[in-house]
């Protein structure tokens, strides 16, 4: 058995070497499916190996966020967390990551596996790897076309939970219903939320995709809302509602856009942390690695230090120095995730130059309509310019015509270089200039970066 | 309901109101609430969760059908997006053979389908707009048959449209129009959103009115890639079979 594993890894690796050198993509999932063809029980047997054992983390928003900050946790407390690419987060990407990071003899090269994995994916993954914890982030309204539904996903996820084990540990939003009603009847739960009532938002956005009750299907109320459907609900008619968490950041000060200061409250301690990351969603992801660093019986002092040591990954909030200016990418992949990007870019000293790239492949989602989902509203005056690119510039051009932005500060240029080239001569030095673009728009985006060598591949990261 | 990025003809009505100094009030329609044809010119019905098109349905049968049937009977106008669009029919049958009953204010009947037909779509609504191309996306495994009541909204250049086989897509009664085109399908559309917002004016105003022309160049040119990129992407079906 372990010859045929040799040789999967042996496979796998050259497959990925080979593939680096002659260019193509990174070589992203392709050591996972060598390795599989060589021996089908690759990963199982791989991962098995982990003495610290896996830990799965999925949902909609802040999956790579989250598991990166669960690895740097991890790293301080001297943990050797081995993870997969930025998105490679089907069966192929978590066997790659495996592959790629094993001995010739099949030992894998670190302690404690932190996978992020596809909605849809993970009860694969939990029935092959037997995570020792699975941490559940969020479910948004994503990709329309792929999944149909949020209701899919969560019925998928409530099968798999019949058969977790309850010696698996879990890890879940307590402010999204969706999610917290997963935990409902089991032990071995640690809960994660939001309580600073401050930065709660005032009236009710349109994208709000978990209007009923899952358990009897009357209407939630909401007596303090925080991002997309997230917030302290109830349901009046059957009782179902938040319940205090276990790990609750008590105080929330976001102060610019590139940084935030918070209070996080554990089971035994309270931490004063400053995050390097801007915005709301990213106070979530890191009280949702704060709790998984809790369940996992790391210390408060490696939960602090691993969470400020962190710098965004990839396309999430990066900021790259380009001729005396600085780009700012953000990953753009759905309403609420959009939403939370503009209102943290607009929290900036000034706005400037924005460059919008809106792809419709299989990755950023087929169906732009959901472009109409996203409350482009609040632009309207605050930006300088905004450069519309990829293949659907134009639809990208009249949302924000729609949105109220003056038609003369609305460029389309539907190549991303030109894009980009046209915001950099535009701007002044020193100027930020936000870059959002979705899926396969930001590798592109980061390939003609790094072939200009203004940054490092991402698969070096 | 309104969920899939419909909002979109929401915002679209209302802008190309705002811009010609029309006044626009946008009423949302809660659970309970009741339909009134004298105080209604346009009515949006979009699409959503399974879920929640359970339990719309049965409000809109107690709350709001007899409103509803009294003013498209006097030609108020409906656009009736996915979800809605089958909602105002006569039934749909599930994979399981079970029928539920929809509005019955369309003669059209929608059933389950096993496959879903996702993608660009590009119709041609001979009948109201000859010239004209409407452009698009559909997602929906519900298969739509109309019935003598009613004509489609057009002709599928590219795509599935109701129900793969006979080439329709969506459908007309009167002023309501039924279709699958999200996008959201009025602002790549302009000339149908103001088609809508015509005859609203007229039935509530009288025939004398028109509409000032908009500086539509953003709109049209979206148009325009969005079929070249239908073209370019294809489908593995047309329409016609």
């Amino acid at each position: 058995m372990s010859v045929r594993l040799t040789a999967a890894v042996a496979a796998g690796q050259a497959a990925a070497a080979l593939s680096r050198r002659f260019g193509v993509g990174g070589g992203t999932v392709i050591a996972g499916h060598v390795a599989q063809r060589v021996y089908p029980n690759a990963l199982q047997a791989l991962t098995a190996r982990l003495p610290q054992g896996s830990v799965l983390l999925s949902g909609t928003n802040g999956k790579t966020t989250t598991s990166r900050l669960v690895a740097t946790i991890a790293s301080v407390a001297g943990w050797r967390p081995l993870h997969n690419r930025a998105g490679a987060n089907l069966m192929s990407g978590v066997t790659t990551a495996v592959v790629e990071q094993a001995s010739v003899r099949g030992q894998p090269r670190g302690t404690l596996g932190v996978f992020e994995v596809d909605e849809a994916t993970l009860p694969i993954a939990v029935e092959r790897l037997h995570p020792r914890l699975v941490v559940l982030t969020n479910l948004f309204r994503d990709q329309l076309d792929r999944y149909g539904e949020v209701e899919f996903v969560a019925d998928l996820w409530r099968r798999m939970l019949q058969t977790l084990p309850e010696t698996t540990a879990l890890v879940l939003n307590a402010d999204d219903p969706l999610i917290a009603a997963l935990g409902r009847g089991r032990a071995n739960v640690t809960y994660f939320g939001v309580a600073d009532r401050s930065v709660a938002v005032e009236r009710e956005p349109h994208a709000l995709d978990a209007r009923l009750c899952t358990e009897c299907g009357g209407e939630y109320q909401y007596d303090a809302l925080f991002y997309g459907h997230l917030g302290h609900f109830r349901c009046p008619a059957c009782g179902f509602r938040r319940v205090r968490p276990g790990v609750e950041v008590t105080s929330v000060s976001l102060d610019t856009d590139r940084g935030s200061s918070i209070c996080l409250q554990t089971p035994t301690e309270t931490l004063t942390i400053q995050l390097r990351l801007p915005g709301l969603y990213n106070v979530y992801n890191a009280a949702a690695a704060a709790a998984c660093a809790v369940a996992l019986g790391l210390s408060g002092a490696a939960i602090r230090q691993g969470l400020e040591r962190f710098e965004a990954a990839f396309g999430r909030l990066e900021r790259i120095p380009v001729e005396g200016r600085e780009l700012m990418l953000a990953l753009v992949k759905n309403p609420v995730g959009f939403n939370e990007v503009l209102r943290t870019m607009l929290a900036g000293e000034r706005s400037g130059q924005l460059v919008i790239i809106i792809n419709d492949l299989f990755a950023d989602g087929t169906d732009v309509s959901w472009l109409w989902d996203v409350d482009f509203e609040l632009l309207r005056e605050r930006v300088t310019s905004v450069v519309c690119s990829g293949l659907r510039a134009d639809d990208m051009a009249v949302r924000l015509k729609y949105a109220q932005v003056p038609v003369r500060r609305i460029v389309v240029e539907p190549h991303p270089r030109r894009a980009i080239d046209r915001a950099l001569h535009a701007s002044e030095h020193g100027e930020t200039i936000h870059v959002l673009a979705t899926y396969t728009a930001m590798l592109e985006t980061r390939k003609l970066l790094r072939r200009t060598g203004y940054v490092r591949g991402f698969w070096e990261d | 309901m309104s969920l899939y990025g419909d909002r979109g003809n929401i915002i679209a009505l209302t802008q190309r109101c705002v811009w010609r100094e029309i006044e626009v009030e946008v009423v949302p329609l809660r659970p309970g609430d009741r339909v009134d044809p004298d105080r209604l010119d346009l009515l949006f019905f979009g699409g959503g969760a399974d879920r929640e098109q359970s339990a719309i349905g049965a409000d809109l049968l107690a709350a709001k059908r007899e409103g509803l049937a009294a003013a498209i009977e006097s030609d108020a106008v409906v656009l009736a997006i996915c979800g809605g669009y089958q909602l105002l029919g006569k039934y749909f049958r599930t994979l399981a053979g079970e029928e539920i009953p929809g509005l019955d204010l369309l003669d059209a009947w929608t059933i389950a389908g096993t496959r879903r037909s996702i993608g660009n779509v590009v119709v041609e609504p001979r009948d109201i707009a000859p010239g004209r191309t409407l452009v698009g996306f559909e997602n929906h495994s519900g298969r739509t048959f109309l019935g003598a009541g009613c004509q489609p909204l057009g002709r599928v250049l590219i795509g599935d449209g109701n129900n793969a086989e006979d080439g329709t897509e969506g459908a007309i009664y009167r002023q309501v129009y039924g279709s699958y085109l999200h996008g959201s399908l009025l602002p790549k559309n302009p000339w149908f959103a103001d088609h809508l917002l015509g005859q609203a004016l007229r039935r509530r105003y009288g025939d004398s009115v028109t509409l000032d022309p908009l500086d539509d160049r953003e709109e049209y040119r979206a148009h325009e890639s969005a079929i070249a990129r239908t073209r370019k992407l294809g489908r593995l079906r047309t329409g016609v079979r």
